[in-house]
């Protein structure tokens, strides 16, 4: 039992780390109407971006966590560069698509050459073997049941909780959010409505790529950086999405936590190997019985 | 670093050389080229978004391997064993490939054709895992060595290129003649009319997701027939060679660069992409030092602009498709890049 409570706590971090990628995914999925296969490369892109910029300002440790100060800005940056480039993606790419009129479904191929390009572009930058943003370990914190945290988990589950109340705030709270919904419920309605929904869809890019970099962040602080790490995430996060509804970012954050969860206390039962089959299996099962999502598609 | 000053390998510069390269990478694209006309059927004519080519590829070169290998010895822990001709292992990847097809669209077919793409890009990497996993079944991480060759018997090492060259065509020929007969008829306009208008399609009374099932299935049997022959050209197979890159996106780049609904197209495409992929290589010593040692890296960059390239400027590839219904209707006027030329030609 103590072990399965271990495995609870250890899925709930990467549950986190998934809930936060996936409320990116979700609303540029919602808004733009496409599945992104570019957010999982994106992610990693996040977290290089982090690590050039925690080994330029310096790594020094803060308190019982693994990473400094440094991290902070770093995280800003990672957020901002990724934010930009997808922003810049769409510009270039997806918006002379839209205007085209080409279907949804070419815009998802176009996302997978974005995804080897940015792959590529890592692995160049970068080089295959993987890195750390901190060396050292980061001693466990003991819970009462003896059950271990590290300090660095509880800042990634932290930092969810922070990021989920501003991901709140904007949408439900601004007028940007509000337009943001309006467009994902009905972009031509939105628009003889007097929104600009490429302005919208712009910043739409702008939020999904800096929620996937502090995901990417989290996951560096908690593991090896490599160049297909995030690639890696991507069919948890669509799991995510659709086990919430597509467009749904609470959906999304809840579906994160259920994939992570189940994850990781499967290995309580079957072999680790197959962990990573547990994200899929859920998908599978979610696209039978309720392909809407748990929680429906609207914002 | 006096190698780096060299023109380019010496090899090359012979006849023999050039021979030597040729016939590997006309077998290559030949394998690769029935692949790319399964995914034309599924995604060129129907619609249907696979990105999990590598599973299909990766499931017929299994079965094929687990039909013709030996019965597992000491240092290899796999099933079956069955030591049956290539042939069988051959019917037997594309059985392989038209099930998975079959047992994946079940429950996603008649969903949202992005739900597809999200579900086979997940099996993909689940049957790597599995295989990687699994212990006793194919051998994990290290892979079945050893797969017989088709005819390896009856020809000495040094004409079996030759064999094989002659082989992998004649089969590609054949599938091409299969996809050219069964999308010409009837049943392959219906394939058109789901892609272009579902509910079209049905208001005219065809179910379409059974069409849609058919086609996915024997685009899924192409691909596992691709796998079961790249598995016994080899003779080594081990599932993280199956990569998404590989495996996936390179058979899509090749099936859009040519042009997805032109059998012709998926086969040009082949070529095309086949070269720059594997003819970049070989120019890398000529390149400067510092553009020479990521090229491996650069090529692969250079794979996913020319899909995003052509996704934009040239949606309709190098082959456009025909946009007839039937033979014996007229023709409507010619499209694309080359008749756009003609047409100019003519003008001036």
């Amino acid at each position: 039992m103590l072990d399965l409570a271990q495995l609870v706590i250890v899925g709930l971090v990467v549950g986190a780390i998934i809930g936060l990628g996936a409320m990116g995914l979700t609303l540029s999925y919602g808004i733009m109407k496409f599945a992104n296969f570019a957010h999982g490369d994106m992610m990693s892109l996040g977290m290089f971006l982090a690590y050039a910029a925690v080994t330029t300002f310096g790594t020094g440790a803060l308190g019982p966590f693994s990473v400094g100060w440094a991290m902070i800005p770093a995280l800003l940056l990672a957020m901002l560069g990724v934010g930009a480039l997808a922003a810049g993606v769409d510009q270039v790419v997806y918006r002379p698509l839209r205007r085209r009129g080409s279907s949804t479904i070419s815009m998802a191929i176009a996302s997978l050459g974005i995804a080897i390009m940015v792959r590529a572009l890592i692995q160049m930058e970068w080089g295959p073997s993987p890195v750390r943003y901190a060396s050292g370990i980061n001693r466990a914190w003991t819970l009462p049941g003896d059950l271990k945290i590290r300090p660095d988990q509880v800042l990634i589950i932290a930092a969810m909780l922070i990021v989920a109340v501003a991901v709140y705030l904007l949408l439900f709270k601004t007028r940007l959010g509000k337009a943001m919904r309006a467009t994902s419920d009905n972009a031509a309605l939105a628009e003889i409505s007097g929104i600009d929904t490429e302005r919208i869809r712009a910043s739409t890019w702008v939020i999904a790529g800096g929620l996937i970099a502090v995901a990417g962040v989290m996951f560096g602080i908690q593991s090896q950086l490599k160049f297909d790490a995030g690639f890696e995430f991507l069919l948890p996060m669509f799991a995510a999405v659709i086990l919430g509804g597509i467009g749904n970012p609470w959906g999304a954050l809840v579906g994160g936590l259920i994939v992570g969860i189940s994850q990781e206390t499967s290995t309580y039962w079957i072999p680790t190997g197959y962990k990573t089959a547990v994200p899929f299996v859920l998908l599978t099962i979610m696209l039978v019985v309720r392909p809407r999502g748990l929680f429906g598609s609207t914002v | 670093m006096i190698e780096a000053l060299l023109p380019s390998p010496m090899l090359l510069l012979t006849f023999s050389g050039v021979a030597n390269w040729s016939v590997g990478f006309f077998t290559t694209v030949a394998i690769l080229g029935i692949a790319v006309l399964g995914l034309n059927i599924q995604w060129g004519y129907t619609g249907v978004l696979n990105f999990g080519v590598a599973a299909f590829l990766m499931v017929g070169a299994y079965a094929t391997a687990l039909l013709t290998l030996p019965p597992a010895s000491d240092f290899q822990a796999y099933q079956l064993g069955l030591e049956l001709p290539v042939w069988v292992g051959w019917i037997g990847g594309a059985v392989a490939g038209g099930l998975l097809a079959f047992i994946i669209g079940l429950p996603t077919l008649r969903l949202r054709r992005d739900f597809l793409a999200i579900a086979t890009i997940g099996v993909a990497a689940i049957l790597r895992t599995i295989a990687n996993t699994a212990e006793g079944f194919v051998n994990r991480a290290r892979g079945l060595n050893g797969i017989p060759r088709f005819l390896g018997d009856s020809f000495d090492s040094s004409d079996y290129k030759w064999v094989l060259l002659v082989t992998t065509v004649v089969a590609l020929l054949l599938c091409y003649l299969l996809v050219q007969a069964v999308t010409a008829s009837p049943w392959g306009r219906v394939l058109r009319a789901v892609r272009d208008n579902e509910d079209t399609a049905q208001a005219a009374g065809k179910a379409t997701v059974p069409f849609r099932m058919q086609s996915f299935v024997l685009g899924g049997a192409l691909m596992g027939f691709a796998g079961a022959l790249w598995a016994h050209r080899v003779g080594t197979i081990a599932p993280d060679a199956f990569s998404d890159l590989f495996g996936t996106f390179f058979i899509w780049t090749m099936l859009i660069v040519g042009g997805s609904g032109n059998h012709m197209g998926a086969v040009a495409g082949s070529v095309v992409v086949g070269l720059f992929w594997f003819g970049t290589p070989l120019i890398q010593e000529d390149l400067p030092q510092a553009l020479g040692s990521q090229v491996l890296v650069l090529r692969q960059f250079a794979i996913g602009l020319l899909v995003v390239l052509a996704v934009l400027l040239m949606p309709k590839g190098l082959f456009p498709e025909q946009a007839r219904v039937s033979r014996f209707a007229p023709a409507p006027p010619p499209t694309g890049w080359r008749a756009r030329l003609r047409i100019r030609r003519s003008e001036a």
